[in-house]
């Protein structure tokens, strides 16, 4: 099984109020198919880490391969490009533009990446809201959905381009326990076929289902260990 | 960049909120619409009066200058010396164009000349009864005159032939003949400064819309004329000439100082108020135009601005799931210049309506304007340039909001 992800020696400072230490020379790899929990005490460091892995945070000491890619000390014209081909998000609080439709939430970044005409990215769409229990209401205004049907709208549109690496902050958060489940069959099953999955969790049967749990803490990881049941797949 | 997906957002983030478009765009649509009021119609009085003033008088005039001022005898002689001279008369000189007739026929056969016309003018005072009245008398071939300054559409009442059979007639300037209370047929006393004095009809009256001429002015004929001051046939003091382009006019008046030796006078300088009024009302126009342009701009900048505040969530999805800095401004500009262009439309029509109004309300100028409504042009230049302006200001408002939205930082507010 190849590396898809390996951080090396992270490290990362908030400066305000006071210099803070949040990362410290955090080094790890991720192999491809991998369906991994980072967990760890509120203000360990983990979404810190993860939004370092979404690229989207630049600001940090260390190295960041992703794909085959060295993300660090990119322009941000050219992560922005990455994360829309390699990487799907799903956020702890804010999912959707109000204005669209769920179907053209979900579509959107398939429209940017251009990989197939619009009918096509549609159907997809279509097809990933049907895998999420969400295709009644893909003409809705997103405006117009609950918090958890949001969630999992969001859920759908990370998987449109069908990314390298799926990553998520409480990617179940707002979700009740049936469609909690039904996520993590959906995240199992999208790891088996080769995808990666990293999600950052506060939920401790979330992560005992996962293949791995790094735990963090203090901005160090502690541990790394493989969770027991991989070995019977 | 994918300018169809940024446009297709920008149109979702207008619709959704069509009171603010709305808004942002009767802004536009304002001040296009002033503009081009104001520019069709400043420049419809500025052609109006340049109109008026070319009509009245020649692209350029050739006479001689009676210049009185001459050093005595003893000044000449020994310059810087101690000379008191009193009481120097000036010497007497005729404002007589030698061979005037045949440099007439000269100058119109040159190219590019309309027409040419000798005439004697001089001051007079007309008299009828007790009303005394100042004002200049023009001895003319009527037909030559009538081929300079279309006469036979100025005349108010009466005929130009009129004065071909008949020496004695007169035709005047219609304010003149009202002030004199003459009409045709009656008898008016014309004295010149040399004294003489005649006894003319008039037969006709004309009105060229402009005071200095209706006020003061008549035609006579030219050997009338002639008579009246007592001279020969050959006294001429003034050449008329039209030019095809009036702008030829400045340097062929030059050339006819050089080739002639008189002084000529050309319309531009003739006419140097008229002029200068132009480049002003010009100036104001655009002065009040772009004051109305910017005011719009602005309130275009605070709506841009405020959207990018609100949508700010908005932006940080949308670069979260892979949209850049370059599809940000795109979505935002978009938005700007849409409003720009729609309420710059909508300004051009609400514009045209207005000028239109504008040019059929009447306008009593009284007598010496010659115009029943305002004067507007209407020219497609200006709205052109309208529309332009329109959108240049609205994506120069648009474009520093829609900067500071690509340059929102995701991850600040993802974390929430």
């Amino acid at each position: 099984m190849s590396t898809v992800l390996s951080a090396r020696h992270l490290n990362k400072f908030f400066y305000d109020p006071d210099t803070f230490q949040v990362l410290k020379d955090v080094t790890f790899e991720v192999q491809t198919g991998e369906f991994l929990a980072i967990v760890g005490k509120s203000g360990c460091g983990k979404s810190t880490l993860l939004y370092l892995l979404s690229t989207m945070d630049t600001d940090y000491d260390g190295e960041i391969d992703m794909a085959g890619t060295t993300l660090t000390g990119r322009s941000q014209n050219f992560l922005a490009q990455f994360r829309n081909e390699h990487l799907g998000f799903v956020f702890q609080f804010h999912f959707l533009l109000p204005e669209f439709s769920a179907l053209q939430n979900v579509m959107l970044p398939g429209l940017k990446l251009g990989r197939y005409p619009e009918k096509e990215i549609e159907e997809r769409a279509m097809e990933k809201l049907r895998l999420i229990g969400m295709a009644d209401y893909a003409r809705k205004p997103a405006s117009k959905l609950s918090g958890g049907q949001q969630q999992r709208v969001a859920i759908a549109r990370a998987l449109i381009n069908d990314p390298t690496i799926i990553m998520g902050d409480e990617p179940t958060g707002n979700l009740d326990r049936a469609n909690s489940e039904n996520v993590f069959r959906i995240f199992q099953e999208l790891a088996a076929k080769g995808q990666t999955i990293i999600t950052v969790t506060h939920d401790p049967d979330f992560a005992a289902g996962t293949d791995r749990i790094i735990e963090m803490s203090d901005g160090k990881i502690i541990s790394g260990h493989e969770n027991s049941h991989r070995q019977t797949h | 960049m994918n300018i169809n997906i940024a446009a297709q957002i920008a149109r979702t983030h207008l619709l959704a909120k069509k009171r603010q478009t709305l808004v942002a765009m009767l802004g536009v649509t304002f001040g296009i619409a002033m503009f081009i009021t104001m520019i069709s119609f400043m420049q419809g009085v500025n052609q109006f009066l340049e109109d008026s003033a070319l009509d009245a008088s020649p692209h350029i005039r050739v006479y001689n200058e009676v210049n009185t001022q001459r050093p005595s005898l003893i000044d000449e002689q020994k310059p810087g010396g101690f000379n008191v001279v009193y009481h120097q008369k000036p010497k007497d000189e005729s404002a007589r164009l030698k061979n005037g007739l045949q440099i007439a026929e000269r100058i119109g056969r040159e190219a590019g000349v309309l027409g040419v016309s000798p005439q004697v003018a001089t001051q007079a005072f007309y008299n009828n009864g007790p009303i005394q009245l100042s004002g200049t008398i023009s001895g003319v071939d009527i037909d030559r005159e009538n081929r300079l300054y279309k006469l036979t559409n100025r005349l108010k009442s009466g005929n130009l032939n009129t004065l071909k059979t008949n020496p004695d007639g007169l035709i005047m300037g219609t304010v003149l003949a009202r002030k004199l209370n003459v009409r045709i047929g009656d008898k008016v006393t014309v004295t010149t400064p040399t004294g003489s004095t005649r006894i003319l009809r008039v037969v006709g009256t004309f009105g060229f819309g402009v005071g200095t001429v209706d006020n003061t002015k008549s035609y006579a004929n030219l050997a009338t004329v002639q008579e009246i001051l007592q001279r020969d046939p050959s006294y001429i003091t003034d050449i008329h000439v039209k030019m095809f382009d009036p702008l030829q006019a400045l340097p062929f008046g030059q050339k006819i100082r050089a080739v002639y030796g008189y002084y000529t006078e050309d319309w531009a300088t003739a006419n140097t108020a008229i002029l200068a009024g132009e480049k002003i009302r010009n100036m104001l126009t655009y002065v009040v135009s772009i004051t109305l342009l910017v005011v719009a701009g602005f309130g275009i900048y605070n709506i841009m601005n405020m959207t990018v505040i609100n949508k700010i969530k908005d932006i940080a999805i949308l670069k979260a799931t892979g949209f850049d800095g370059r599809d940000v401004v795109a979505i935002f500009l978009l938005q700007a210049v849409f409003i720009g262009f729609t309420g710059g439309l909508l300004g051009l029509a609400i514009g045209f309506g207005l000028s239109y109004l504008l040019s059929i309300t009447p306008f009593d100028a009284g007598d010496f304007l010659s115009i029943k409504t305002f004067p507007v042009i209407f020219d497609g230049t200006y709205y052109g340039l309208g529309l332009l302006f329109g959108i240049i200001t609205t994506v120069l408002a648009g474009y520093f909001p829609s900067r500071k939205a690509a340059q929102v930082d995701p991850v600040s507010i993802l974390r929430g």
